[in-house]
C-alpha cells in the first residue's frame, strides 16, 4: 500500500505537464477489459476468490517495467474523500468504490496508467494522455497488456476474443474515448444534433464523468460502443474519423458565432473572466462553465496559449473532491463553494487581461 | 480558425460550413448563402449529417435475431443460470460463454452486429491448439515456397516454425 499523501504530492503527467494542451481535445483514453480464465468474474466470485484475484493481479502488474514505483491502493483502505479524488482524476470508477472485497487499483508513477482490479472485470487496464493521441496510447496499452498476459492466463476464445463479465465488452475488450471541449456547438444549440448523429454511427457521447453525468463546461466524452467484429486499429480509425468530423463542426460553429453573434460571445467571455477574478461563492458546475469560456478565449487567441494547461488543471481542481483535498478535510457544499471561489480568485489575479482586439484581426 | 472561408462553388465569403462523413471519409464544404440555397442546404444552422449517416448505417445492420430457448440451463463451472444472466445482464464466468453459446451469440449479434472476434489474439492464453494450427499453416507455406523457389520466403518460414516449436516446448514444460 502506498500513502495517499505521497501519491498526491507526486507529479501527474496529465495535470502538471506544460505541453500537450490543444484546442478542442482535452484528453485521450483507452481501456481494456481483461479476465483470468481460472476465476469467476468479480460480480459472481466469492469473497475469498476476489481476494485471490487481487493478489494474482497485483503480483503480475507489479513486475511490469512500466509499473515501476507505482502506487497500490486497496479501495476499502481509502477514505471517501480519497476515493473521490481518484474518481475525479479518472483513475478509478465509481463502480470500483462500490465493490466490496478485494477492490483495488495500481497507478503508474506518472499517473498516466491505472489498472483497476475487481471492478466489473478482473482487470480494467487504462492509459490516459493529453491531447489527441490514439496511436501512442494504443501502443503503450498494447505492450502492457501483452506483458501482463505473459504472467496470467487470460480468458480468451478464438471465436469471441477476450471474454468479459458483460457481453457489451466482449471481443477486443477495448473502449477508446476522447474528451472534447465543444462550447461552439453548445452555444449555438447544435449539440443535440451532433449527439444523435454520433449515436447513429455506433459511438457514445457522455458528460465528463461518464454514464449519466451532465455536460457542464461543454465537456463531452466520445467513445466506441462496438467491441466485437472489428480489430482495435479499425475501431480507432473509425472513431478518429468521427472525432475529426466533430472537431470540424466545432470549428465551424465557432466561426459562425464570431460572424453573427460576436458581441454576445465576447460578452460571455468577458463576464466569465470578471466572475472568476472577483466572485466569492462558486459551485463546481458554475466554475466549469466559466472556465470553459476562458478555454475558448485562449483558443481564440484572446489569452496566451500557455494558459490552456492552467485552465485544464483548474477544471480538475474545481471538482468537489479536489477542493476538499486542499483544505485537508471534508466540507459542506457551501464552505466548498466559498473556498473554490477564493482559489480561483487567487489564480485569476495573475491572469493577463483579455485581448478583445485579437478577434478584430482574425475577422479581417 | 481565424481566417475567413470562401464559398467552394463561387468564391464569395462563405456563411454555411458543412462537414460530411461518407463511409470513413470526411469532406468539408464552405458555401455562400446563394449557393447553399441552390444546393438545397436551406438550414444554415444545421447540417445534413443525419441523412447521410442513415444511409451509411442501413448497410451495416444484419438480419433480425432468431429466438433462442434455453431456460433452465446452468453453467457447471460457476453455478450461474440463464435466468440470473438475463436479470443481471452479466455472465458468471468465462465458461458461461461456451455453456450458453446460442443465447450469448444472439445477444452479441444484437449488441455488436457481429459474432466473431477479429483483433488482438492472446496467443499464450489460447494455448497449444492454435499453435499446432498455425504450425500446419506455416509448414504448408514453407512447402509451397520451396516448390516455387522463393528461398528468402522459405528461410523466413523455417525460422518462424523453429520459433513456434520453441515457444510450444517452453509452454508445455
Amino acid at each position: 500500500m502506498t500513502s495517499f499523501d505521497d501519491f498526491i504530492a507526486s507529479k501527474s503527467s496529465l495535470i502538471d505537464e506544460d505541453r500537450g494542451a490543444i484546442p478542442v481535445v482535452l484528453s485521450t483514453r483507452i481501456r481494456l477489459a481483461r479476465n483470468m480464465s481460472d476465476y469467476p468474474f468479480p460480480g459472481w466470485a466469492k469473497k475469498s476468490q476476489r481476494r485471490d484475484i487481487l493478489t494474482s493481479c497485483q503480483g503480475a502488474i507489479q513486475d511490469l517495467p512500466q509499473m515501476k514505483h507505482s502506487s497500490i491502493f486497496n479501495v476499502d483502505e481509502l477514505s471517501a474523500l480519497e476515493q473521490q479524488v481518484l474518481v475525479e482524476r479518472h483513475l478509478i470508477s465509481r463502480e470500483l468504490c462500490e465493490g466490496a472485497e478485494g477492490a483495488g487499483v495500481v497507478i503508474s508513477r506518472d499517473q498516466s496508467c491505472s489498472i483497476m482490479i475487481n471492478e466489473e472485470d478482473h482487470m480494467r487496464i487504462q492509459v490516459l494522455s493529453n491531447g489527441f493521441n490514439f496511436k501512442r496510447v494504443w501502443k503503450q496499452i498494447d505492450t502492457m497488456d501483452s506483458a501482463i498476459e505473459n504472467q496470467l492466463n487470460y480468458a480468451f476464445s478464438e471465436d469471441l476474443g477476450y471474454l468479459t463479465a458483460c457481453p457489451t465488452n466482449v471481443g477486443t475488450g477495448m473502449r477508446a474515448s476522447v474528451m472534447l471541449h465543444l462550447p461552439g456547438l453548445v452555444l449555438s444549440g447544435q449539440m443535440e444534433k451532433v449527439v444523435r448523429a454520433v449515436n447513429q454511427l455506433g459511438m457514445a457521447v457522455r458528460g465528463l464523468f461518464g454514464e449519466g453525468s451532465d455536460a457542464t463546461g461543454s465537456v463531452f466524452q466520445i467513445s466506441n460502443q462496438q467491441t466485437l467484429g472489428q480489430s482495435e486499429e479499425e475501431i480507432l480509425k473509425r472513431l478518429s474519423s468521427v472525432l475529426s468530423a466533430i472537431i470540424e463542426q466545432e470549428e465551424n460553429a465557432r466561426q459562425r458565432l464570431l460572424e453573427s453573434e460576436s458581441v454576445k460571445l465576447l460578452d460571455k467571455i468577458g463576464r466569465a473572466y470578471g466572475v472568476l477574478q472577483n466572485s466569492h461563492f462558486l459551485s463546481s458546475s458554475e466554475a466549469m462553465n466559466l472556465l470553459s469560456l476562458i478555454r475558448l478565449a485562449i483558443d481564440l487567441t484572446m489569452l496566451p496559449e500557455d494558459r490552456r494547461t492552467t485552465v485544464d488543471r483548474l477544471f480538475l481542481e474545481s471538482q468537489p473532491g479536489h477542493v476538499q483535498l486542499v483544505a485537508h478535510k471534508s466540507m459542506e457544499s457551501e464552505t466548498r463553494d466559498t473556498l473554490r471561489a477564493s482559489l480561483l480568485r487567487e489564480q485569476f489575479q495573475s491572469f493577463p487581461p483579455l485581448k478583445f482586439s485579437a478577434l478584430d484581426r482574425s475577422k479581417s | 480558425m481565424g481566417e475567413s472561408l470562401h464559398c467552394t462553388m463561387c468564391g464569395k465569403p462563405a456563411t454555411v460550413h458543412l462537414t460530411q462523413i461518407i463511409g470513413n471519409q470526411v469532406q468539408k464544404l464552405d458555401l455562400c448563402d446563394a449557393c447553399a440555397h441552390q444546393k438545397g442546404v436551406t438550414d444554415p444552422q444545421g447540417f445534413s449529417l443525419n441523412d447521410l449517416l442513415t444511409k451509411h448505417l442501413a448497410a451495416d445492420l444484419g438480419p433480425a435475431l432468431e429466438p433462442v430457448d434455453e431456460e433452465g440451463l446452468i453453467c457447471e463451472s460457476c453455478g450461474c443460470d440463464v435466468g440470473q444472466m438475463r436479470e443481471s445482464g452479466r455472465l458468471g464466468c468465462s465458461h458461461c460463454y461456451e455453456r450458453f453459446k446460442p443465447l450469448v451469440k444472439s445477444i452479441l449479434k444484437r449488441i455488436h452486429g457481429k459474432t466473431v472476434h477479429c483483433g488482438k489474439v492472446a496467443h499464450k492464453s489460447l494455448g497449444n491448439s492454435s499453435f499446432s494450427k498455425s504450425l500446419k499453416d506455416l509448414e504448408a507455406s514453407l512447402h509451397s515456397a520451396i516448390e516455387e523457389e522463393r528461398y528468402e520466403d522459405a528461410a523466413r518460414y523455417r525460422d518462424e516454425i523453429e520459433d513456434l516449436k520453441t515457444q510450444t516446448a517452453e509452454l508445455s514444460s
